[in-house]
């Protein structure tokens, strides 16, 4: 079973110019490294970077630190400028890559 | 004025038997938001994942019961006596189906694919009056939860009403003590970082007052869980809840 999931909350459509609330919350251990004698090591595997475009164009970059909890909350706002695909991008330690997307129609 | 305001205890005590209120007046009014706002609350990951087990497979759970929404009010008469006499809670009812009728081994308690399910089923109960019966077969099962739960027990020598009861809605370390009903279970607790059952809840009571941790799904709990339901009945369900 994979520990990654994700959850993105955000308009289907909105008028050109809006402000477009966008929510969203993945299911990640974060798991910070354990180094601690007498319990069993763990490498650290955090999710340190999100990022997300729009029609192309980054909107959002975001670089998470081991001390932020398991299963982050991230809320950002973007303007609607045209009908596209938002593009969500997740970078793990180790190098795996977690990618969704959602689709903004924008109308006149 | 004194005796108008015995007579409106004496009816407060009537429609509430034990001066029990729901679990979410006791969380900070942010915990709550959260609670009720799934686009933040990380408890609808498990949802989401239960869902989907609910509709894998041949033998899916879709397969006989339908789409998931007709589990709505299942989670509220939970825990039941089985028709071998055995007590059993949303999460062994799974378990035991997944034995019986799909020929799978079972998940495992506390395993995360259950837990999503026993989310995914319960979360459709939200909002749901709790009424387990507990009449008949159940009677005996009620009877010792009730015990449990009045025992005094570990090296702090506290019985469950001893918080829950006497001292409810007082603070105790960083959080208030609710009723101590499990209508908000499985819940995403803070503590936990995930998801866990209300068994796994029950353990660190009985670790907090030092006494025995009980095996999860274990007899005693199960007998408890009966009875916190009870003590919860007409309260609405919150599962899955947001606790500290």
């Amino acid at each position: 079973m994979t520990d990654f999931t994700a959850r993105i909350t955000m308009p289907e459509t909105a008028r050109r110019g809006d402000v477009v609330p966008i929510r969203v919350i993945i299911r990640h251990p974060m798991e910070r490294e354990i180094t601690a004698e007498g319990l069993t090591p763990l490498p650290r595997r955090i999710i340190h970077s999100f990022r997300v475009t729009y029609a192309g164009e980054e909107v959002f970059r975001m670089a998470l630190s081991a001390g932020v909890t398991a299963n982050p909350y991230v809320a950002f706002t973007t303007i609607a400028t045209e009908t596209g695909t938002l593009h969500f991008e997740w970078l793990e330690d180790g190098g795996a890559v977690h990618r969704r997307e959602a689709r903004l129609v924008v109308t006149a | 004025m004194k005796r108008a305001a015995a007579a409106l205890l004496c009816c407060m005590g009537l429609a509430q038997a034990d001066g029990v209120r729901p679990a979410r007046d006791f969380l900070s009014p942010e915990l709550r938001a959260q609670q009720d706002d799934p686009s933040r609350h990380p408890g609808w990951l498990w949802v989401d994942e239960g869902e989907a087990l609910w509709r894998a497979g041949e033998r899916s759970c879709q397969s006989c019961h339908g789409d998931v929404a007709a589990m709505a009010g299942v989670a509220a008469r939970y825990p039941a006596v089985a028709a071998d006499g055995a007590l059993l809670n949303l999460e062994l009812r799974i378990e035991r189906c997944r034995e019986e009728q799909q020929g799978a081994p079972r998940f495992g308690y506390e395993s995360q694919a259950l837990l999503s399910l026993t989310a995914a089923i319960a979360q459709r109960s939200r909002g749901l009056a709790m009424s387990v019966p507990v009449d008949g077969a159940a009677a005996p099962f009620l009877e010792r939860g009730r015990e449990f739960y009045a025992t005094r027990q570990g090296q702090l020598n506290l019985s469950c009403g001893q918080c829950h009861d006497e001292n409810a809605g007082r603070r105790l370390r960083g959080d208030v003590i609710s009723s101590g009903i499990g209508t908000g279970y499985p819940a995403y607790r803070l503590e936990w970082n995930t998801l866990g059952s209300l068994h796994r809840r029950l353990r660190a009571c009985s670790l907090g007052v030092r006494a025995e941790q009980l095996p999860l799904g274990g007899a005693d709990y199960l007998a408890l869980e009966l009875y916190l339901a009870h003590r919860a009945r007409g309260m609405p369900m919150e599962a899955p809840g947001i606790r500290r």
